[in-house]
């Protein structure tokens, strides 16, 4: 791994891009979690199946 | 056993479209969309946020397999032409890199799926990651010149996961869609590396002109077209496909063996050298005329297979009764 305080400016700039897209892809991913709790607690909890 | 030992250089640092490259998102776009068509073939209703979670599970499943395969062949693919400018053996993306992305992908895609939709989604998806990267890329493709053809059951698999997704099944019918991608994989991948033989030879991946030799090569694309194009028709029969899928599926099964006749009588994969720069986009498709009726069979391969799904997507989605031409009592 570099040494932080010798990247040059591309490096820098890659890694922000790098580090948004993981923070972008944990966001949609607690997300997609909690939609999906809202579906199945839907179907199986609030209108449980006769 | 062959292992990816890959000495790169210094590069420019990745960026996070290196890693989007790791998942092969053309792959990936092929497989979601044989993955849909499973899930909109099965018939049942589904919530649109599941069906979107299904949809993206298999997607990520996908990319996930791809990047494991990276990891692994980094070493062969550094030696092809088609493959060389791939993120690790390029060197922008660290081996070890690649594998933690595909190990944490495909882990993520598979609970995603279980916890979502269905635990019998969710082993097929685990065991398609498995298929690709551990007896396709680890054991198969350095071993046999059957790689393709057995490796091909993890491509085959997309629909039988949709299927599985919606309906919590696996009936008949989604095993014949797995059927029909499985038993197009030989063509469709002979064609191609009957001009792109001299990369795999390079590479010393047993691919079948490299091990058989191209005359051999060409007439078992022959035998597998005449197994295939009538295994199209059979959806028309068991309920699952409707008139317009019959008729598309007989004309283009119908190109498609004639273009395999012309292939078996062509000399395509004998002379060297047949690709022009594979650098620009069109790459694959552009060769010299020796290897035309190859690329001509490749290049139909994949637009019959896109129209065959699309009809029956499209079908389904319309409502058109499908047929029922033999009333075997499966179970749809």
């Amino acid at each position: 791994m570099s040494d932080p305080a010798r990247e040059t400016e591309v490096e820098l700039k890659a890694r922000r891009g790098r580090n948004i897209a993981l923070a972008l892809g944990l966001v949609i991913f607690v997300v997609l979690i909690f939609v999906v709790t809202l579906v199945r607690l839907r179907g199986n909890v609030i209108q449980p199946p006769l | 056993m062959a292992m990816a030992t890959v000495h790169t250089t210094a590069h420019a640092p990745a960026r996070w479209q290196d890693y989007v490259q790791l998942l092969k998102p053309r792959v990936m776009s092929l497989v979601v969309f044989t993955g849909l068509t499973g899930m909109i073939c099965a018939g049942r209703a589904i919530h649109p946020v599941l069906a979107g979670v299904a949809i993206l599970c298999i997607a990520v499943g996908a990319g996930a397999s791809a990047s494991l395969n990276m990891w692994y062949d980094a070493d062969i693919d550094a030696k092809m032409r088609r493959t060389r400018n791939r993120p690790v053996p390029a060197g922008r993306v660290q081996g070890a890199d690649a594998l933690t992305l595909g190990v944490v992908l495909s882990i993520f895609s598979v609970m995603l799926m279980g916890m979502a939709l269905n635990w019998l989604a969710a082993g097929l998806l685990a065991f398609t990651i498995g298929f690709y990267a551990v007896v396709y890329t680890i054991w198969l493709k350095r071993w046999t010149a059957q790689n393709i053809v057995i490796g091909g059951l993890a491509g085959a698999l997309p629909p039988v996961i949709g299927w599985a997704a919606a309906a919590g099944a696996t009936p008949f019918n989604a095993w014949l869609l797995c059927a029909i991608i499985f038993m197009w994989t030989p063509p469709h991948f002979w064609a191609l590396s009957l001009y792109t033989s001299e990369d795999y030879e390079k590479a010393g991946v047993p691919m079948m002109p490299v091990v058989a030799g191209a005359a051999s090569t060409r007439r078992q694309i022959l035998i597998y077209s005449a197994l295939f194009a009538p295994l199209c028709l059979v959806p028309a029969a068991t309920g699952l496909g409707g008139p317009v899928y019959l008729a598309v599926a007989a004309l283009g099964g119908l190109v498609f063996l004639l273009l395999a006749i012309r292939l078996a009588r062509s000399h395509a994969g004998e002379a060297r050298g047949q690709r022009n720069d594979d650098a620009s986009p069109g790459g694959l498709y552009d060769v010299r005329a020796g290897a035309r009726d190859a690329r001509n069979l490749f290049a139909f391969s994949i637009l019959y297979l896109t129209l065959l799904f699309a009809t029956l997507l499209g079908e389904h989605l319309m409502g058109v009764a499908p047929l029922n031409l033999v009333s075997w009592g499966i179970p749809r």
